[in-house]
């Protein structure tokens, strides 16, 4: 009975955060719609229903009736997985997030999280790294001279960013002392690591821009130049994956940060409020995505290499050096 | 085993930053050009040789499918040529008209330019802000003429009719509003590093290789050469206004784009010079053989009912000879080169597109730089199809 219940549990937490999740990525494309909208003087969507509200479904239904190429140069195999990789990686990331602390619910204490990995973090970084795999796969195996342009750029970006992605995360372990995620967030108790190690904070902001290819870092799919890049076969339901992958990897980056610089969870009031401050914070840093998407111009591809070998990773190098002796000295 | 050193990849003739159907060549070395063949022709429309087969007058709306970013420009070049065919004096006031309303086009064809240019690198937002003042410009235009992009309102010996009441007024508010806005365009691009590290020391041409490939407008200014034909060959009365030529130093992209923005501050100077110094009088030259009469006039007096309907169903016969008119239009030199053998329909019209020879130089540009570059550089050269292909 004891098991039942907790494999009920499982399966119902499984359901619940899947469900949410594509319902924010679904909903997060109409907000970055409208945000962009108003930035530029525009309405934005407001035709399919109240307010446009009713527009990610319409896309959904349309992609669907689109209809499937899988043009004859393609590698059909690597062409169909493509997409699926990609999506893969950005759901599974959210398996370790902690959403809430641990509540009780029907007598039985329920962590708000699907898998308290020890080695969340880790995970985390290692699926963000296959999410990659999706979009350089899917650029070269469709046969294009310009998907080909875009995955090799995709994978170029994806060697120089992660290793300033992997740095920039390693302060916040050095001053946790541990990788669980739910640990790390426990660990900002007092004062949120964004006050503590705010380098860190803005280098991974930076470098996750990076992993998740927006402005100014589109590199894979500069749709001015390479015309669409990696995904520039792809259409129907395939490239709607390819979207919703996008859009959910932009909601796990956003998580990670939130996870392990904003508290997590944290906020004023009881304890299973801790979901809705995890949300509120997670759209803080998508506006935020959104927002800069709408100034900023897409940096050459040359100048992100540069930038990422010769500025980031120095500087996320000494951030840690400095942390780790901060920390040593008892300082955080 | 084909040579598997260089990828050759087709930019255009659907690509969207080909502005048009341009088709581009490419082949690359990882991601630097290596070489690059510019191919164009898709929009050809034979406009020079439908001239032929046209009275003067019904000539004139070809001009406006050449650039059709500024066709008030276009127009004013072509009645400049066959002015010059058929000798007519035009009147002050229409001169100046015809100055502030192609400085108007030249403001909104620019705006077009910086848009799509910061479209094309990736700046998404200012292409909605420069398309806002563009349609205020264009609506001012709409006001005189009825038609955004296809005016015809300047036509031979003057100007079609009067401006529209309130057009003046509406005028001034407009230019006083722009130097803001282009001021708000530069908040988000001049100084912004991202932009700075795509524009700067991008695909430079030299001042000496700009005037071999004889290059004019904007892009010559870039590189340093003081050439415009408002200040060289001062025509509808330009040599009274008073005004700036800007100009570059280093002939990259990033000079082309601040020459550009200055070169629309300048404008809006001359625009407000010819509102205040407007002066009053007749807006068409006296020249019966060539201007039809007013609409009152055909409707009260018979012989002017007979003109007019000999003018427009017959044109005019010029007489024989030749004439060549050029404005600096806002791609560049635009000229008009027309022989009239002295029947209704020219001899033969030449048209020469500044659009055409800028873009000759496009390989000499990004030779040895990046796929990025390209579109950098296609942007910056500001090319029309429909002017390159006629």
């Amino acid at each position: 009975m004891e098991q039942l219940i907790t494999l009920g549990i499982m399966v119902v937490k499984n359901i619940v955060v899947v469900c949410v999740l594509m319902g924010f990525v679904a909903y997060t494309t109409l907000l970055e719609r409208k945000l962009l909208g108003r930035l530029q003087v525009r309405p934005g969507p407001n035709r399919v229903g109240p307010f446009g509200l009713l527009q990610p479904i319409a896309d959904g239904v349309k992609s669907f009736f689109k209809e499937d190429i899988i043009p004859d140069e393609a590698d059909k195999t690597l062409y169909v997985l493509a997409p699926g990789i990609s999506l893969f990686a950005a759901l599974s990331m959210f398996a370790v997030i902690p959403f809430g602390p641990t509540v009780e619910l029907f007598g039985q204490q329920v962590k708000l999280v699907i898998a308290d990995l020890d080695t969340g973090l880790l995970y985390l970084l290692a699926l963000a790294t296959l999410g990659e795999y999706g979009v350089v796969l899917g650029g070269w195996a469709s046969g294009n001279k310009y998907g080909v342009l875009g995955a090799l750029r995709a994978a170029a970006q994806m060697i120089s960013y992660e290793c300033a992605l992997g740095l920039a995360v390693i302060g916040t372990i050095i001053i946790a002392g541990s990788i669980n995620l739910s640990e790390i967030v426990n660990a900002q108790a007092g004062l949120w690591f964004v006050a503590k190690y705010p380098f860190g904070f803005i280098f991974y902001l930076v470098a996750g821009l990076a992993e998740i290819n927006r402005t100014p870092f589109d590199m894979p799919e500069s749709e001015s130049e390479l015309a669409c890049g990696f995904n520039i076969e792809y259409s129907s339901m395939k490239f709607a994956t390819f979207m919703i992958a996008e859009y959910a990897h932009m909601f796990t980056v956003a998580a990670i940060v939130t996870t392990l610089f904003l508290g997590g969870w944290m906020g004023p009031g009881p304890a299973y409020l801790g979901p809705l401050w995890f949300i509120i914070k997670v759209f803080a840093i998508i506006f935020f995505f959104i927002w800069e998407r709408g100034t900023y111009p897409r940096a050459r591809y040359d100048h992100i290499m540069h930038f990422g070998w010769k500025f980031l990773l120095p500087l996320t190098l000494l951030n840690v050096v400095v942390t780790a002796a901060l920390v040593a000295m008892g300082v955080l | 085993m084909a040579d598997t050193k260089y990828m050759t990849i087709n930019m255009g003739p659907q690509h969207p930053a080909t502005h048009g159907v341009l088709r581009v060549v490419l082949e690359l070395d990882g991601e630097t050009i290596v070489s690059s063949t510019p191919d164009i022709g898709y929009l050809h429309r034979g406009i020079e040789k439908i001239f032929e087969n046209r009275t003067y007058w019904q000539g004139q709306p070809l001009t406006d499918r050449l650039d059709y970013t500024s066709g008030m420009s276009n127009n004013l070049a072509y009645c400049l040529a066959v002015e010059k065919l058929i000798g007519v004096e035009i009147p002050k006031r229409a001169q100046y008209i015809r100055v502030m309303l192609s400085e108007l086009q030249r403001i909104a064809a620019h705006l077009l330019w910086v848009s799509t240019h910061a479209l094309d690198m990736g700046a998404m937002t200012v292409l909605f802000y420069g398309f806002r003042e563009r349609e205020s410009c264009l609506k001012l235009l709409e006001k005189v003429s009825g038609a955004r992009l296809m005016p015809d309102y300047i036509r031979f010996g003057g100007l079609r009719e009067e401006l529209p009441e309130g057009f003046l007024a509406e005028a001034q508010a407009l230019i006083k509003e722009l130097p803001g806005r282009i001021d708000e365009y530069e908040t988000l691009l001049t100084e912004n590093v991202i932009w700075k590290g795509r524009l700067k020391g991008v695909c430079p041409l030299s001042a000496d290789d700009a005037i071999t490939y004889g290059v004019t407008g904007p892009v010559l200014r870039a590189s340093g050469v003081y050439y415009d034909v408002r200040k060289a060959y001062p025509y509808s009365s330009y040599e009274d206004f008073d005004f700036e030529i800007p100009l570059g130093t280093k002939g990259d992209v990033y000079d082309r784009y601040l020459v550009r923005l200055k070169e629309m501050r300048q404008s809006i100077r001359i625009v407000q010079q010819a509102i205040d110094k407007l002066p009053e009088g007749p807006i068409k030259a006296d020249a019966p053989a060539y201007v039809p009469p007013e609409k009152e006039e055909v409707a009260q007096d018979m012989a002017a009912l007979i003109r007019h309907f000999k003018l427009m169903t017959d044109g005019f016969r010029p007489p024989k000879g030749e004439a060549y008119a050029s404005i600096e239009s806002s791609k560049g030199e635009l000229g008009f080169y027309i022989v009239s053998d002295g029947t209704e329909n020219p001899y033969r019209v030449r048209i020469r597109p500044p659009s055409f020879l800028n873009l000759g130089s496009i390989s000499k540009m990004i030779h040895g730089s990046l796929v990025a570059d390209v579109v950098a550089a296609i942007g910056s050269i500001d090319i029309v199809l429909g002017e390159i292909d006629k």
